[in-house]
């Protein structure tokens, strides 16, 4: 991956040598022609296309922002309702996520959303307890992590 | 037009930030508070920063970049804080509050020192 952005920026340096012009859109435009390049040759570099853990970053970034949105509205509400009816407690999640480094962006994206904020980690880094302001139903809750964040890290990821 | 964007945002950071601060006064134990600390305080912040972002270059031309490396530290910080100050609290002791529901981590913590003492 590193090599291929090397590679995209090299091109892009080319590119700007031969339209003599040094300026940063001159660089933006040499970079796209090379990201093109690359994704036309994709076939005969031996590694994936690094282009595609880009866009599924942006996802993961978009999925994120979205979720804080919702979250907060959820939060909103529960602060300003008369009566404070909340059922607050800790759920272990389970996650399918190996590396430490998966783990610890799974976590600190849970804890940015409002509602639920990781606590704890089991020995063996398969288990995150999370504190949820609200727990009407756990299953429906440990799913719905599953389903937005992990699925995206791990899309990140591999 | 866009300074009607950086009022909204400004004002929407204003009143995040005052949510935070009833939340702190109204939830029932540490943890329901760090919820309300940690996280709509930090949306609050980032509005508010974004919203000086787009001041600054929209109406002066300068383009900030200390502002926008404002908004990714806090976003950095704010969850390994929450989660260091739950995870202490956790550990020395402190109680959920009664209204809690389901403590997970107890019973893995239970298991884990019968384990260690048979």
């Amino acid at each position: 991956m590193a090599f291929q952005i090397l590679l995209n920026i090299g091109l892009a340096i080319i590119w700007m040598l031969l339209r003599q012009d040094f300026s940063p859109v001159e660089f933006l435009i040499g970079y796209v022609v090379g990201l093109v390049l690359l994704y036309v040759l994709r076939r005969f570099l031996q590694f994936d296309f690094y282009f595609r853990r880009v866009i599924a970053i942006v996802k993961l970034i978009f999925l994120f922002l979205w979720e804080l949105i919702l979250a907060n509205i959820d939060v909103i509400k529960i602060v300003l309702s008369p009566k404070l009816d909340i059922k607050p407690g800790i759920i272990a999640v389970p996650t399918k996520l190996k590396t430490d480094w998966e783990v610890t962006l799974l976590a600190s994206l849970i804890s940015l959303t409002p509602g639920t904020l990781s606590m704890n980690f089991s020995d063996d880094g398969k288990t995150i307890f999370v504190h949820s302001i609200d727990v009407p139903d756990k299953e429906a809750m440990i799913k719905q992590i599953h389903n937005s964040f992990e699925k995206a890290i791990m899309e990140v990821t591999q | 037009m866009t300074e009607i964007i950086i009022s909204i945002l400004i004002l929407l950071g204003g009143f995040l930030s005052l949510l935070g601060a009833i939340g702190i006064v109204r939830f029932p134990d540490v943890y329901g508070r760090l919820h309300a600390a940690t996280k709509s305080a930090t949306l609050g912040v980032i509005s508010i920063m974004l919203a000086v972002f787009l001041y600054f270059q929209f109406i002066e031309g300068v383009f900030s970049g200390k502002v926008l490396l404002t908004i990714v530290f806090v976003f950095l910080t704010a969850p390994v804080a929450g989660f260091m100050i739950a995870r202490s609290a956790y550990n020395v002791g402190v109680e959920l509050s009664d209204k809690s529901v389901q403590d997970d981590l107890k019973k893995a913590i239970n298991k884990k020192g019968k384990k260690a003492r048979s």
